[in-house]
């Protein structure tokens, strides 16, 4: 009697337990749920295409857009994706290929480190590396800015997807004759391709919403600029902006901005999926 | 002719894989200088605050630009304070849904739609999480406030650790239940085989030979919170004082550096605070290099 009673009690336990871990992990979607449903209420009321097309307009004249932050943040993401990718993809591979050397092992490490600097001491070194230096902020220095956040990611993800290419593909192009390099630029990489363009659109999908880094770099601008070595807005940067000011309407426009960035930074993430899904090499 | 013709090839092609390896080590070799470049670059930017204030800067309570004390404990202890609130609050939620993504729903719609929305969460941008706890969570710490009788500003402590709590769990999250996967599974049939329910075998099986690694996952979301800026910037407040309780306002070490830097006063007060970014580079660095370290040697095993 005793013991079924035991075994009653611990099932009891294990079921109440059970019930614990799944209230305490559907918490996570509270804060998901409030955050998605604020932006896309509020910025639906603020969105139009005057929104995407036309430049702000000083406070209190009504209507205005945010075209400048969009062009601004194409701008910084194509300038850091420039600079990053061919490094990044050169380092992964040399880690890849070098898997049992130290000086790999240190090289790795000092992308996992790069990786853990907080984004505003990106911020400072890029101000003292290139703003003072050229006597100004400009989107060429947000654009290094968010490169250097970029690197480290596309670094490992470029390591970890060649580590998965089996080394019977690389011995047999080897045995065939063809040299060192042809092997790996035509058999080896081509074999990753998908992994590592989906890695590279997650890392703009991360840095497409970086605000700390830009703030003495990109540092913002009111009108259109095609010009990198002036400054420019971006997308986080005038929600920072406009978030912190007393005025409803600037508020207004910071939700339809956030809604276009969130967008913006979704369908990034969702094409890196569907790149994997599509492209993907089975081995 | 012909032989001549493919010693020319070889030749070739052995000259571009010289090429070939010099500009991978070069990539690699610059990976390095940057991240040199970064450390020498901060102690070079902050060598006047070191010279002035020595080992003070981190112990001294008053900041003050215009009189040109500085001194960075206020914001040591923000940062210490916002991010292991934010610890606390976030380690029963991450810890669940390890476990909930680890052991109870491993495959499956419910367990996609789970690591979905973990994705999502680590995908908003900082800058919008701030916003967003602008009006949310600050209405509701005010109302708390209120109800406490201490002044009901809404902004502080409290309100930058809730945010922060948000923000790492995916992260933690994540790691926890790598971490929960490596528990060898001939340990677990035997739990089972013994008759152990689910509780029983998390609790005295999984947990035990997981401890180390969670511990590791919670240093390496402890340095992400560390490090965190633009959120942490927009609901602590900005008050350069030690906080005196959890929801005064308060600066940390990065939403200092985000307020004032571009708008520093003099050259000892933009050394001063390169000289917190350089801190704040070495404590993350710390928890980050034990963190990974630890797990490392757990995959080991």
């Amino acid at each position: 009697m005793s013991a079924l009673s035991n075994i009653k009690n611990r099932q009891r336990k294990n079921l109440f337990f059970k019930a614990t871990i799944i209230v305490m992990a559907s918490i996570c979607a509270i804060p998901l749920a409030l955050v998605l449903f604020y932006i896309i209420k509020q910025g639906l009321a603020a969105l139009s295409w005057n929104f995407i097309t036309k430049l702000p307009t000083p406070i209190g004249v009504p209507g205005g857009g945010i075209l400048n932050a969009i062009v601004g943040t194409l701008m910084l993401i194509s300038i850091a994706t420039i600079i990053a990718v061919p490094i990044g993809i050169i380092c992964g591979i040399y880690i890849s290929e070098n898997r049992n050397k130290k000086f790999a092992g240190l090289v790795r490490l000092c992308a996992e480190i790069l990786q853990g600097i907080p984004s505003i001491v990106i911020g400072i070194i890029t101000y003292l590396w290139v703003v003072k230096p050229f006597g100004g902020f400009s989107a060429f220095s947000g654009g290094i800015a968010l490169a250097i956040m970029m690197l480290p990611v596309v670094v490992r993800t470029t390591e970890e997807t060649l580590n998965l290419v089996p080394n019977s593909l690389k011995e047999a192009s080897l045995a065939l004759g063809v040299s060192y390099s042809k092997t790996l630029r035509k058999v080896i990489v081509p074999c990753a391709l998908s992994g590592i363009a989906s890695g590279v659109t997650l890392s703009i999908a991360r840095i497409a919403g970086e605000t700390a880094p830009l703030l003495f770099t990109a540092f913002g601008n009111p009108y259109l600029n095609l010009d990198i070595t002036k400054p420019v807005d971006s997308l986080p940067m005038l929600i920072y902006t406009r978030a912190i000011s007393p005025y409803e309407e600037w508020h207004q426009q910071a939700w339809g901005a956030a809604l276009v960035l969130i967008i913006l930074i979704f369908s990034i993430s969702l094409l890196s999926k569907l790149i994997i899904k599509k492209w993907k090499v089975q081995f | 002719m012909t032989n001549n013709k493919t010693q020319v090839s070889f030749k070739n092609s052995y000259r571009s894989d010289r090429i070939f390896q010099v500009t991978l080590s070069t990539a690699a070799y610059l990976l390095l200088v940057l991240l040199v470049g970064i450390l020498i670059t901060l102690v070079l930017g902050s060598i006047p605050t070191i010279k002035s204030h020595g080992f003070n800067f981190a112990f001294d309570k008053v900041w003050n630009p215009i009189m040109e004390e500085f001194g960075a404990l206020p914001f040591i202890i923000g940062t210490l304070l916002t991010s292991l609130i934010a610890l606390a609050i976030s380690f029963p939620v991450s810890m669940s849904i390890s476990l909930f993504l680890g052991e109870y729903f491993k495959k499956g719609s419910i367990s996609s739609l789970f690591s979905n929305i973990l994705e999502l969460l680590a995908g908003i941008p900082s800058v919008i999480y701030g916003f967003t706890a602008l009006f949310f969570i600050v209405p509701i710490i005010r109302w708390i406030e209120i109800k406490l009788g201490i002044p009901a500003i809404g902004l502080g402590i409290m309100t930058a650790s809730i945010v922060l709590a948000v923000m790492i769990i995916p992260y933690a999250a994540s790691i926890a239940r790598e971490v929960l996967k490596l528990t060898p599974n001939d340990l677990k049939e035997g739990g089972y085989a013994l008759g152990a329910t689910r509780y029983e075998l998390i609790r005295y099986i999984t947990f035990p030979q997981a401890r180390s690694g969670i511990m590791a996952g919670t240093l390496l979301a402890f340095g992400r919170a560390l490090g965190e800026t633009m959120a942490v910037t927009m609901v602590i407040g900005n008050a350069n004082v030690i906080p005196k309780n959890i929801f005064d306002p308060a600066n940390t070490m990065a939403s200092i550096i985000a307020n004032e830097f571009s708008e520093a006063s003099s050259d000892l007060h933009m050394a001063a605070l390169i000289e917190i970014g350089l801190l704040l580079f070495l404590i993350t660095a710390f928890f980050n290099i034990i963190g990974k370290l630890y797990i490392k040697r757990l995959a080991k095993k």
